[in-house]
């Protein structure tokens, strides 16, 4: 689905992506692992076009989608989430979900005059997929909140209920559960699933907690220095030596040796 | 024309200084105020989402009242009229076209590059002062750089010499055609504003782009569509304000250079990125600004008994410095409390 080949993307001097190649299976939710500072959130950006790559090649079932704005790639059914929360902070809950399908008929000047009923019929099926999302991710009570408001776990949710908004082909997500309690992390991981089983949504996943990980991702691929070091099944990956010295350190071999 | 002035007669004391009051401050700088709002609001909608200060802005409204002149001047030679209002009214719609037309030029040839370039703010606001030359220079060119008279139709609402025959006061009360104008105006332009912000799709997605550009991006939301959109509606604010002054004092393509301070210090005071804090700034700015350089006396010796009336004018400031009010107020909010008394984006 995601081929990336060859990727670079410097920042002066420092090689924050430094040629990675890696490939995401079409229906796969494929985790993305590695120490911090190893450039993932930067390998993201410059998937999601929101960097331009210093070099390389980025392909999405065999379309060159390099450098492509994001709001076109948003068009082709790419979306991701932020590790630190984005939202519209001067809208409620609600409307920072209804505005996601950008590109509506309502965003036409001329049709804010002219096409109000085509721009009302929008707005009741946006209104009502918002509210099935809210009620999804168990924050419908908090659907007339300013999304400046939320807590930072909420945002998170929010951020996932931006991408259920669509019909998605392959999402992004930078560590959605980072800042989330056992309970909604539960859920969280139920939504993906759902999403990836019932809807078709392809995950490519940054997380740091690695049970999470193994509940959830095939395969996994480990980052370290903007270099894809290792990629397997979770197994393979905690049994790897080069990923242990990296990223998992000495504390889980001397657990899995006990 | 103290004749009626006894110890007596304190109502007609206190009639008295509410009307001069009224008549000299309160009128003017509402009228005033409206003004300087429209114009604070243009520029805060390009800071907030265009993301710089535009200093081209005041020659923006320059524009936009020429091209009503124009089409106003064009209009009288046909013999069209509303009446006892200004035919300018008439004419503000196809100043507003005239300006989007001129904006969106200048977008596609100018601020497009640097945005694409990701140019950081400060260099938008010096390539906006190269603007603001070459727009001053084209109104120059078209229009002459004098006075030009636009207005017809009534030219009071309430005249003096009525609102005294009316009234038995011996203070006059004025009130122009143009300040009602102007502050009607502002009203329906501000309701729609707000309405248009708020309750449609285009003006929540020209929101979500203020509030968070990245987000806005990926979220599907077209930015050439936003900045089209935006430029439109802020000619829409730059030619009803620069009409609207136009109107109400003489046009002339230099005051509106120096109208840039004020509408800054309106959309800085307010909050930059705040429409409301642009509305609020722009009173605040107009109030200071009239308060400070009118000469109280004229006031005062109504309320105080004679023997405690002052001997100078009480004017805090001559009018020649009115600007340096706007400069003061600007300086003193961004060194207490840089986000504006809204909350604006810190500048
Ligand atoms: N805009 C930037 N300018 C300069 N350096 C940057 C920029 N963005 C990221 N970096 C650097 O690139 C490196 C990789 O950052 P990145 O955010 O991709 O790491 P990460 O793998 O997502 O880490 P974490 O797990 O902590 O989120 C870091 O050393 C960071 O300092
Ligand atoms: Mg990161």
């Amino acid at each position: 689905m995601i081929k990336v080949e060859n990727l670079h993307r410097h920042f002066g001097g420092f090689r924050a992506v430094d040629g990675s190649s890696l490939e995401i299976r079409e229906g796969s939710i494929t985790g993305l692992v590695g120490p911090n500072g190893a450039g993932k959130t930067t390998l993201f950006n410059v998937i999601a076009g929101v960097l331009p790559p210093t070099s390389g090649r980025v392909t999405m079932a065999g379309i060159d989608i390099t450098g492509m704005p994001p709001h076109a790639l948003f068009h082709k059914g790419l979306l991701r989430t932020f590790q630190i929360a984005h939202e519209f902070g001067s809208m409620s809950v609600r409307e920072n979900l209804m505005m996601v399908p950008g590109g509506q008929t309502g965003e036409v000047l001329w049709n804010t005059w002219f096409g109000r009923k085509r721009i009302a019929d929008e707005e009741r099926v946006l209104q009502a997929k918002a509210d099935e999302v809210l009620e999804f991710l168990t924050i419908d009570h908090l659907r007339d909140e300013k999304a400046g408001n939320l807590s930072g776990g909420q945002k998170k949710l929010l951020e996932l209920g931006r991408t259920m908004m669509v019909d998605a082909r392959i999402v992004f997500l930078d560590e959605v559960g980072a800042g989330v309690n056992r309970t909604l992390l539960n859920t969280i991981g139920d939504a993906i699933i759902r999403l990836n089983r019932e809807r078709g949504y392809t995950f490519c996943m940054i997380e740091h907690d690695m049970e999470f990980i193994g509940r959830l991702c095939d395969p996994v691929i480990v980052m370290a220095e903007g270099k894809v070091l290792a990629q397997g099944t979770i197994e393979e990956i905690k049994a790897n030596e080069q990923v242990i010295e990296a990223y998992l350190g000495t504390g889980l071999k001397n657990k899995g040796a006990a | 024309m103290c004749a009626n002035r006894f110890w007596g007669d304190r109502d007609d004391e206190i009639l008295n200084a509410i009307v001069v009051l009224s008549n000299y401050v309160l009128i003017p700088a509402v009228a005033y105020g409206s003004q300087l709002a429209l114009g604070a609001l243009g520029v805060t909608l390009i800071y907030g989402i265009l993301r710089f200060s535009n200093f081209a802005h005041g020659d923006t409204m320059a524009f936009g009242a020429m091209a009503t002149i124009l089409v106003t001047w064009l209009f009288q030679s046909w013999g069209i009229s509303l009446g006892p209002l200004p035919t300018a009214l008439l004419a503000i719609p196809f100043g507003i076209m005239a300006t989007a037309a001129l904006l969106l030029t200048t977008d596609r040839l100018v601020y497009r590059f640097y945005r694409q370039k990701k140019a950081p703010p400060v260099i938008l606001v010096i390539v906006s002062m190269g603007v603001m030359f070459v727009m001053n220079g084209l109104v120059r060119f078209i229009i002459g750089p004098n006075d030009q008279r636009f207005a017809d139709g009534e030219r009071f609402i309430i005249s003096a010499r009525e609102f005294k025959k009316m009234t038995g006061l011996s203070e006059g009360l004025a009130f122009k055609t143009t300040q009602g104008i102007t502050i009607v105006t502002a009203i329906i332009v501000v309701m729609t504003l707000f309405w248009f912000l708020n309750r449609t799709r285009t003006g929540k997605s020209m929101r979500a782009f203020s509030d968070n550009e990245d987000l806005a991006l990926l979220s599907g939301i077209n930015p050439d569509r936003v900045v089209m959109v935006t430029w439109i509606i802020v000619a829409a604010l730059a030619a009803t304000a620069g009409a609207l002054y136009g109107l109400d004092k003489s046009f002339k393509p230099f005051t509106y250079l120096q109208l840039l301070l004020p509408i800054f210090a309106a959309a800085v005071v307010g909050g930059l990125g705040n429409p409301v804090g642009a509305i609020a700034g722009g009173f605040v700015i107009a109030f200071s600004e009239i308060l400070i350089t009118y000469p109280l006396k004229r006031v005062l010796k109504y309320l105080l008994p004679e023997n405690l009336e002052p001997s100078t004018l009480v004017q805090l400031l001559s009018t020649d410095y009115k600007f340096a009010v706007s400069f003061t107020i600007l300086i003193i909010v961004l060194l207490f409390r840089p986000t504006g008394l809204f909350k604006g984006k810190s500048v």
